[in-house]
């Protein structure tokens, strides 16, 4: 293949200024927090003309999955890029050590605990007592659990810590 | 067979192996949806079936790309018959009632978080890859699967009734789990895979340890029912889901959206 310079149309944005579009797209299920802060952005990065982006799924099954795709690919295009490739990247696993402190901080803000390493919530998001206790395993969503404030008795959803 | 097997061809065999379980037990937990006993058990179930179906897309997915043919995982799980399915019978059995259900599920569960354990460390890259990511999922099964279990067979006497008869019932398609065949001996020749006989050691303490905490006695039968994973002979009750699951490729053959 010959080598052809061309200018191009127009300048392509810094991988920095494309990681801050994608920190303002949120998530479909839990629109507080970005696709960003939960951690499924896996890199993004100029190959040639063309925007490859990696995301990796939160549970292998949540169908949200296919809706964060197609969100991705209209946030960039609305930024007027048009070659973007978008790559499934399984490995390494997602992790809820991925999310950012701006995001757990968001979640708790809107109801969520957020995850933590002892398998349950440091406290009832609302009144924030620690008296809490786990009312099932599975939640809302794939990614969350059913718990209940025993204070203040409001049921809330805790984000799992995978 | 054995002498003309590739690797490829047994490749093809594991994957289907792997993704059949997890598509024909997430359907059959996915038929729980809207009619479990209580709320937080129906979202539970309603989980778990996702879960599971997320899983087979991986498997299926990758069976698929080995295959060649241009083929994907919805190919693979909506255009096959019976004859061609590769799961155990035990996923395949009817859910029956709730302690049945859970009870097969714990069953399952435990073989899965074991052969997943050792599949993260298979050589191929992308068997490791999936078995690290599923084994997460799988360990919130396990222990819910687990803590049922008990909590229903160290229960009321009416609910240690239905335990017991679940595993009663259960227990003679556990023995399928472990046995192996020249596909399993190709996979553990190319370290691709466990021999699944290996894993029965770690298997029976694990649910030895569960079900004596839940006050239920292991039947002393050795029989087991085969024939899921080699393809030679499934139960009846496959043909049945696979109406129910196929229904609209075979209703509008090459249906998408």
């Amino acid at each position: 293949m010959s080598q052809v310079t061309t200018q191009p149309s127009v300048e392509q944005p810094s991988v920095d200024q494309i990681w801050e579009w994608l920190d303002a797209v949120p998530d479909p299920e839990i629109p507080v927090i970005s696709l960003v802060d939960l951690g499924i952005i896996r890199g993004v990065e100029w190959q040639g003309d063309t925007l490859v982006v990696a995301v990796t799924p939160t549970y292998s099954g949540c169908p949200a999955t296919a809706i964060i795709n197609l969100d991705i690919e209209t946030a960039l295009r609305d930024h007027g890029l048009d070659k973007i490739r978008l790559e499934t990247k399984i490995a390494p696993a997602w992790t809820t050590d991925w999310m950012s402190e701006k995001g757990r901080a968001k979640l708790e803000e809107y109801g969520i605990a957020p995850p933590q390493a002892a398998g349950g919530p440091e406290r009832c998001p609302n009144c924030h007592s620690k008296n809490v206790t786990r009312v099932s395993q599975f939640g809302s969503t794939p990614c969350k659990a059913h718990w209940r404030c025993q204070d203040c008795l409001e049921p809330f959803d805790y984000f799992k810590c995978i | 067979m054995a002498a003309t097997l590739t690797k490829d061809e047994a490749l093809f065999q594991f994957l289907l192996r792997m993704g059949d379980n997890t598509l024909i037990l997430g359907h059959r937990v996915s038929e729980w949806c809207g009619h479990a006993p209580v709320l937080e058990e129906d979202i539970a179930l309603a989980n778990t079936a996702l879960d599971l179906i997320g899983q087979t897309q991986m498997w299926l997915g990758l069976a698929a790309e080995v295959q060649g043919d241009e083929k994907s995982a919805d190919d693979l799980a909506f255009l096959r018959d019976v004859w061609d399915f590769r799961n155990v019978l035990l996923v395949e059995v009817p859910n029956e009632d709730f302690g049945r259900t859970l009870m097969r599920q714990f069953l399952f569960d435990a073989w899965h978080s074991i052969q997943l354990g050792h599949l993260m460390t298979s050589s191929d890259d992308r068997i490791a890859a999936i078995a690290a990511k599923a084994s997460k999922e799988v360990a919130y099964h396990l222990e819910r699967s687990a803590d049922t279990v008990v909590g229903l067979g160290d229960g009321t006497a009416e609910s240690h009734g239905f335990m017991q008869a679940a595993l009663d019932y259960l227990w003679p398609y556990v023995g399928e789990m472990f046995s192996s065949d020249d596909v399993d001996a190709a996979m553990v020749k190319a370290g691709i895979a466990p021999d699944p006989a290996s894993l029965r050691a770690d298997f029976d303490a694990l649910v030895g340890r569960v079900l004596a905490d839940a006050t239920l006695n292991i039947p002393e039968s050795t029989f087991a029912h085969k024939g899921g994973r080699t393809g030679a002979m499934h139960t009846e009750h496959l043909g049945h889901l696979l109406t129910h699951m196929q229904w609209l490729q075979r209703a509008y053959p090459g249906a998408n959206w």
